[in-house]
Parts: C-alpha cells; structure tokens; sequence
C-alpha cells in the first residue's frame, strides 16, 4: 500500500505492498530461505563506495544484525560484576581471577554499558535509524495527502468481499457507505473515502460486461505508519534525553541523625558525583532537618523483623526561609525545588563520649553504626585521636544491637531490629590512628595493622557491653567511655537532580503509543461497486489489508450492511476460504 | 484450615486437573491423527497432482485440516473432558490466587511463586479466550503441560508462606506493573508453543527425516506453518506492547523506589534483553529472508530468555530485584 513510500533495502515485499491478495502470494510459505535479495556489489569510486555502505548501514538486515548484537552485548553486564553498581565485587573478582580478570577489565567487561563495543552498537543502531527513519518520514508524509487508489476491475481476487442485492439506488449506496467509512469523527476520518462512477462497458477477457457503475475507494492506516515513526523517532529522543540528563545530573548523598541537618552544598555531602555540564551554582541553596525517623517491622512468625515502613519526618528550610513539614518514604521520594530526596538507608548513631586517662573528654558525638542484617546487627568504630597529649590514641570497634540477647557462652546477639533492649559491645585498640598523616580514611572503618588490642589476664580481647545510661573504664587506664541515655536513628539520605526526567519519560510513553498504533491500527483498502439491473440495486464489496488481518471480513461484511435497503436474503459474504492459506482457521465450524 | 493452606491446596488440585487435562489433549490429538491420515494422503495427491512441489503441498494440506465433517466431530470426546477440565484448573487456581491475597492481605503476586501461579493462570487464560473466538484446542496438550510442569515447580521449589512484604513493595505499581509483566510473560507462553509448533510442522512438511516419522503424525492437526505464524505474531505483538510497559512502568518505579529509573541491575539487563530480542523478532518478520522460520527462533529464543529472567537473574544474581523470597 505504500508503494510509493520510500523502503528501507531488505524490507519484505508482504509488508510494503498489500499482499495477501489471492492468487501469486498464495503460496507464499515462511521458509528461512537464502535471501533473495541480491546484494549489488559497491560501485568502484569512493562515492559509490561511500552510498554502498549507507545503504547497507540503514538496510533491515543489519538493523536487525545490530538489535541481536545489542542482546547478546548486554548479558556480559548482568554476569559479571559492573563498576558503576558494586566496586568491590569487581576488585573480589579480579583477586579470585587475576589473568581473565585483567584481560575482561581490558575490555571493558566490567563497564560494558559504557564500554566502547558496547556504544559503538547502539550508536550504529540509531546511525542507521536516522538515515532509516528520515527518509521514511518524508515519504510518509507525501503519501499521507494521497487518494485511495482506483476501484480495480475485478473484484474476485481479493481475499474478503461480500455482495447483496438493494432497493435502494446506487448513489444512495454510494453515499451511505462513504458515510459509514468515514465514521463518526469529522475531524479524523476512519477512512479516506473517494466516491466515482465507471461508464458501462462490454465484456473484456475474463471480465464481463457490465453497466455503468457507481463506486466506492476506500483506504485507513495512515496512522499505523505515523505510528511507526513516532515509535522510532521517540526512541532517537529518548537517548538524546537520557544523555543530556546524564551530562547534566547530580547526585549527592549525606547521612544524618535525628536533630540534626544538612544544607544543599556541594561540601556538605558525604559524597557526590556530577555530570560533565553541572554547574555549583544550579544547586539551590535549601536546607533540611531531621525531626524524627520511625520504622516498623513485621512481628509475626512468617515474616519475623521483615521490614514493613520507614518513615523520615523532616523540616525544609528553602533559600527565602520559610519552613515546612514533609515525611520521605521508601518509594515516596520529596521533591525540593527540582530535585528529589530519597530515604536509602537508616540505623542508629549511638552517643558515645570517651574520657582520656587524664579524665578530659577526648572524643563526644554520635556514631553512626551501619546495620549489617536483618536484625540490625550494626557495626561502627570510633575513632579518638584527640586525646591529651602524651597518651596513646585510642580506636573502638563495635557492635551495636538494638534487641540484644546474652547467649550462655557470653557472646551478644541481636534479635530484633527495633531499640528493644540495646547493647554497644567494643573491643578496645591503642596506637597510632594514623590520622595525622593525611591520607584519606574511610570512616566506617579502622585499620588496626599497627594498633595495639586490649587483652584480658588470659589473652582473650577485651569486650566492653554498654547499654545506654552506662559508663565503664577503658581497660589500660585509657580512660572511660560512656553511651547516653537516648540511642538516636540515623537516615541515608541520596538526593538527585536530572533536569531530562520529563523528557525521558514523555519520549518512552510516545514510544508507546506509537508502538501501539503501528501494531494495532489495521491497514485496510475497501472497495464497493453498485449497479442496477432489471431495476434491482447489485452490491459488491472487495477488501485487502497489509499483512495478515482478522478485522478484514467483518469489516467488508459491515460495510455491505451499512448499504440502505439491504435484501437480507441476498445479503452474502462470500469471503473465500481457499484463497489464502490462512483463511481456513478464521471462522472454524469445529470449535468446542 | 488456613486460608493460605487452602490456596495451596487449591494450586496442587488446579495442578492434577491440568494434568488430565494434557493427557485428553493428547489423546484427542493422537486420535484424530488417525483419523486425518487418509484426509492427508488425498490431499497430498492432489497437491502433487496440481503443482508437483513441494512448496505448494502445505498449503493444501492446510486447507483439509479442519475440514467440516460431523462425524469427526462427534467423536471428540476426549477434546470434551480436556477443554472442561481445563476450565475447572482454570477456575481452581482463580480461586487459590485471590484465597492467597487475602491470606497475605495484599496483591498476589509479589514472590516468585505467586508470580509462578498467576503467570500460569494467564496463560490458560489466553489459551481458553483464543479458544472461543477460533478452535485452538491443538494447543491445549502444550499449553496445559506447560502450566502443571510450572505448577508443580511452583509448589515445590518456589513456595514461600502468605506474608506482607517490605517497604520498597508497597506501591500501586506492584499490581501495575508486576501485573503486567505477568500478563506479558503468560502470553509469551501461548506465543512459545504456537512458534514451536510452527517450526515442528514447518520442518515436517519440508520433510525432514525425523519429523516425518509416523509418531509425529498429529502434527498434521495443527494449522499451517503461515497460520501458525500469524496466530504467534498476534499474541507477541500483545505480549510486545505489554512488556514495553513493563520496562517503562518499572523504570518509572525504580526512579520513585531506588533513586534511579535505570542502572542496569541484572533484571533490568535481562528485561531491556528480551525487549530487544522481541523487537529483532518483529524486525526480523519484516526482512526479507529472514520472516517464517527464522523470525520463529527469535520467539522461541525470546521465551528462553523470558524463563531466564525469571528463574536465573533472581536465583542467581544478586541484584536489587532479589524479592523471590527464597534464601
Ligand atoms: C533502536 C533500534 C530499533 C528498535 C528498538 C526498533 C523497533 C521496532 C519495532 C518494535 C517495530 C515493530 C512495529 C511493527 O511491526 O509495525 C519496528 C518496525 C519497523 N522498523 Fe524498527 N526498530 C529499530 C531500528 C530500526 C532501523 C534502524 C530501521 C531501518 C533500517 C527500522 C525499520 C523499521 C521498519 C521499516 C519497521 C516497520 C515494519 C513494518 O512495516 O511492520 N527500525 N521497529
């Protein structure tokens, strides 16, 4: 039906002509077949050359050749280990497998969605989209202002018509059909309707003689096509949406404890990462405080301390300093000024204040302790390098157990993660910290290669049980340590700005419908002829769809109903089962 | 009882209703292959008669396949109790499906079992519609088969107990967009079998050597290759449509719920994969060369992936889709 239109090199016949049409396609078996298509060899020139491989490039096959090779470049990306999502489990793989390791890692494996193999792909894939679409485009929008093609001279070859016998002349025919055709939507025609009439004329070949006629030439579709190209067209916006989201964004994370605040500063993150075009400055300056933080977890034996809510309430202090009261949820981020604050973790940050052996308070704050299962087994350190001087450091490992139980053998374990019955268990290192040397340390973290650990009179480490309230000497005379009375909760906060959201999202929901009415909208030409004889109105209906099209019948056997006057005894669909091979299972008399 | 015990107990016996059901199928299948035998050698002597090729063959055995005569008909006893005890396995996993939404006090299919189980049930939903509008029973041996095979593997591999579920869980797009990947996945099922039969028969009537043996016989009863062809292009192209919506009402999700519409968790490879593997498909129908059989290994490549992202991506990979339940 678009014969016009421009065809990408390689596309099937049956899918850019109307085909199913009886006779030549009847045949037509699907059989992987060597590809008749035949591949001119490049003209000699570099231009000829050049117009080759473009033709190529934007031909079906290796569109199709680049989708497949998009798949199977993909799944590296979900086997092994990916930078971008888990670091530390590629650093694991490539200490369990240095000599593959090395060479993946050459490769790119473990950033494949990066990797240049893998954008080289997708970029060729959408290369070849362009100088696909493009002149699709053109083509289509040529055809759009189009007339239905000619009412053919022969109606038995088509795979549906219909015929009947009316009262009513044919120029009422003609005009009731066009009517229905057309549909109820003025504005949007279900079809493009061209109403004519053919002379009389005698029998010719096969054909017979017959009286002057009117005539009815139908066609729709149109909108599958533009379909078609507001898919592929989306999917272009799409990535150009998503990669200037990516060269734009931002992204920073902060923890903090109840009471306590953060403003929107590059500096007051705990990390943060930009893309190549962000600016400082487009940060507004707004700033938030956590007021409480509450979580809730299943006590029944099925589903024993499954997470069931969190729940962070904090107050939003904006730039011009008026102030409001919001919750974050997991799934039911807070939008600020553009950007979106996400609740990504949350645990306790228990008080501790260490004495030195000196009694001068050398450490005092809260500690956030990381949980590391179900239950909220949390694990922090604490490091006190501040002590008066002329004594040692001191370092504190520990866990922290919100619903702590003592076993026989005296080792603590969590068994719940609500703050039930807590208990702070810490081993007790001296030395030096190795702070003063300027080098980064992770603060969840103590490096006790050069520290000293507490022992007891039988060598065993030194474990310290507080609960909150209580305070107990260090051993060695280091001093004391005390844990207060209120345990407060911390929030992993993760707040993101990307400017291209709305595009994304409007492209991917285009690619939707666009994709929806390439598939769905059917494809139809419907013809009708009408002819008095012997003072009796003849009827006949012809349709043909592209492709394979269950609708097509019952729409030619509509139309031929929406003919004024219809003699209902002569009214026939004579849809032709033996036509096409597919015919047969429509209307099956067998069913059950 | 409880009435998460009873759900289950209503899953074993949807599963021992669909496994008779299979067996009638087959039979039905099997009988009626003897009785088409001498349908088929005519129609193959006319065939040759009319073109001497073997192209032309198939079409013509086609068209004597669901030939009208009563007499057939009125033998399909077997055809009977299997299409009725399909809908009785139908009706009794309904009924275990919302009996385990209310044991669990929120939307069935959160886990992989009850994923498993509605999956399943989508399944012979799609089967039993397509069946009242054309006469798909050929399908039914297949399409039950499958289901019990999936029910069973349920029951005893998957099965978690009725509980809530975890904060990241609680959302609309739960039953949005996990109900429509289900939808999309039971459909790919339907979709699978009619493309494997389309190249199973499509090799029998190119004659391959061990398709031609009499044991595949019942082939015969399927529709053509072309038909079949079409029939699976409709359900993917449905299936398509849907999982579309799936990638994009989970990146949608996955932007509210994690921080980020996408970073190329496994199940979001394996999900954006087997959209790519199914748009190949449609493509590849469209190529010249490549539509018929070839475009038919890509649905059944597709499906294997579908399973894939099921089972392996969640058993395996430890990605933030890790909600099977399963420890
Ligand atoms: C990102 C890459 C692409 C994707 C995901 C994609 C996806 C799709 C899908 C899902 C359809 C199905 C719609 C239908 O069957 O009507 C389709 C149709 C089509 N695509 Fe693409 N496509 C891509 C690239 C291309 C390229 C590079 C070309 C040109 C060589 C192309 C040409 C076509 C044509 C001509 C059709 C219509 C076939 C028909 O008439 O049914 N596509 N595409």
């Amino acid at each position: 039906m678009s014969e016009r239109s421009y065809r990408p090199e390689g596309i099937a016949d049956e899918f850019t002509q109307g085909t199913r049409g009886g006779e030549s396609e009847a045949g037509a078996t699907p059989s992987g077949g060597p590809s008749s298509a035949t591949r001119q060899a490049p003209r000699t020139g570099w231009r000829g050359m050049l117009r080759w491989t473009w033709r190529q490039l934007t031909s079906m096959r290796v569109a199709l050749l680049l989708l497949m090779l998009l798949a199977v470049a993909a799944v590296p990306g979900s086997i092994l280990p990916q930078r971008s999502q888990d670091p530390a489990a590629v650093v694991e793989y490539l200490g369990e497998n240095p000599a593959t390791g090395e060479w993946l890692d050459r490769f790119g494996f473990f950033e494949v969605f990066s990797s240049p193999w893998f954008s080289a792909i997708y970029l060729l894939l959408f290369v070849s989209l362009v100088g696909c679409i493009v002149p699709r485009t053109v083509a289509h929008a040529r055809a759009v202002r189009n007339r239905p093609p000619r009412t053919p001279a022969r109606f038995e070859r088509f795979p549906a018509r219909a015929t009947g016998t009316t009262s009513a002349t044919p120029r009422e025919v003609t005009d009731a059909v066009a009517e229905h055709l057309r549909g109820r939507m003025r504005w949007l025609p279900t079809f493009r309707v061209d109403a004519g009439s053919e002379e009389a004329r005698g029998a010719r070949g096969k054909i017979p003689a017959r009286p002057a006629a009117a005539t009815v030439a139908a066609e729709r579709g149109y909108l599958r096509e533009t379909g078609n190209l507001l898919f592929h067209l989306a999917l272009l916006g799409l990535i150009v949406a998503v990669g200037v989201g990516q060269l734009l964004h931002y992204r920073g994370q902060a923890i903090i404890t109840e009471g306590r605040g953060f403003a929107n500063a590059v500096v007051d993150y705990d990390t943060f990462e930009s893309g190549s075009w962000f600016q400082p400055e487009s940060l507004v300056p707004f700033s938030m405080t956590l007021d409480s933080f509450t979580s809730e977890f299943a006590t029944d034996t099925v589903a024993f301390a499954q997470s069931r809510d969190f729940t962070a309430d904090v107050t939003v202090t904006e730039p011009d300093g008026s102030s409001s009261a919001e919750t974050i949820k997991v799934n039911h981020p807070l939008v600020i000024d553009g950007s979106k604050v996400y609740l990504q973790g949350n645990g306790y940050a228990p008080d501790i204040t260490v004495h030195d052996g000196e009694g001068a308070v050398a450490f005092a704050g809260r500690v956030p302790f990381l949980p590391e299962d179900q239950v909220y087994t949390s694990r922090g350190v604490v490091k006190v390098p501040d002590v008066s001087p002329g004594l040692e450091q001191v370092g504190l490992i520990g866990y922290f157990l919100p619903t702590a139980v003592i076993e026989p053998d005296g080792s603590a374990r969590s068994v719940f993660p609500l703050p039930e019955d807590p208990l702070l268990v810490l081993e007790v290192y001296r030395g030096d910290l190795g702070l003063d040397d300027g080098v980064p340390q992770n603060v969840y973290r103590l490096d006790t290669a050069n520290l000293t650990p507490s022992v007891d009179a039988d060598g065993e480490r030194v474990k310290l049980l507080l609960e909150p309230g209580d305070t107990v000497d260090l051993p060695d005379g280091l001093g004391t340590v005390s844990l207060a009375e209120e345990v407060p909760r911390f929030v992993a906060l993760d707040l993101r700005h990307d400017p291209s959201l709305a595009w994304v999202l409007a492209f991917s929901l285009a690619a939707l419908v666009g994709l929806t009415g390439s598939l769905f909208l059917p494809r139809r030409r419907v013809w009708v002829r009408s002819w008095t004889h012997d003072g009796v109105t003849h009827v006949e209906v012809a349709g043909l769809a592209r492709g394979d099209d269950v609708g097509l019948q019952p729409q030619v056997d509509r139309t031929l109903a929406a003919v004024p006057g219809l003699d209902a005894d002569h009214a026939d669909a004579d849809g032709d089962p033996d036509v096409g091979p597919d015919a047969a299972p429509t209307h099956n008399p067998e069913r059950g | 009882m409880e009435i998460a015990e009873l759900s289950d107990l209503l899953v074993w016996a949807a599963a021992t209703a669909l496994a008779v059901a299979m067996i009638a199928f087959a039979v039905d299948l099997g009988r009626r292959t003897d009785e088409r035998v001498g349908a088929r050698a005519t129609a193959e002597a006319r065939a040759t008669v009319g073109a001497g090729s073997s192209d032309t063959s198939a079409p013509a055995a086609e068209a004597s396949g669901p030939g009208p005569d009563g007499a057939v008909e009125a033998r399909r006893r077997a055809a009977g109790i299997a299409m009725s005890t399909t809908w009785l396995g139908t009706a009794m996993l309904l009924v275990a499906i919302v009996l385990r939404g209310l044991a669990a006090g929120r939307t069935p299919w959160a886990n992989m079992y009850e994923f498993t189980m509605v999956g399943s049930f989508i399944a012979l939903v799609v089967f039993l519609v397509l069946n009242l509008r054309r006469d798909v029973r050929f399908l039914g041996a297949f399409v039950t088969g499958l289901v019990t095979l999936f029910l069973v593997l349920g029951l005893n591999a998957f099965h978690v107990a009725a509980t809530g579920v975890q904060p990241a869980l609680q959302n609309y797009w739960l039953v949005l967009h996990v109900g429509v990947a289900i939808t999309a996945t039971g459909i790919f099922t339907v979709s699978f079998v009619v493309s494997a039969l389309q190249l199973l028969r499509d090799s029998r009537d190119a004659g391959s050597p061990f398709l031609t043996r009499p044991g595949f016989r019942w082939l015969d009863r399927t529709p053509g290759p072309t038909a079949l062809e079409s029939m699976s292009f409709r359900l993917n192209a449905v299936g398509f449509v849907l999982w579309t919506f799936t990638l994009i009402g989970g990146a949608i999700w996955a932007e509210d719920a994690w921080g980020r519409y996408w970073g190329w968790d496994p199940k979001e490879v394996w999900t954006f994969v087997i959209w790519v593997v199914y748009a190949a498909y449609l493509h590849a129908r469209t190529t010249r060369g490549w539509s018929g059989r070839r475009a038919a290994w890509f649905v059944v490549v597709g499906y294997a992936c579908v399973l894939f992202n099921f089972t392996g991506v969640n058993l395996i990979f430890n990605g933030k889709h890790s909600y099977s339940g399963i420890s």
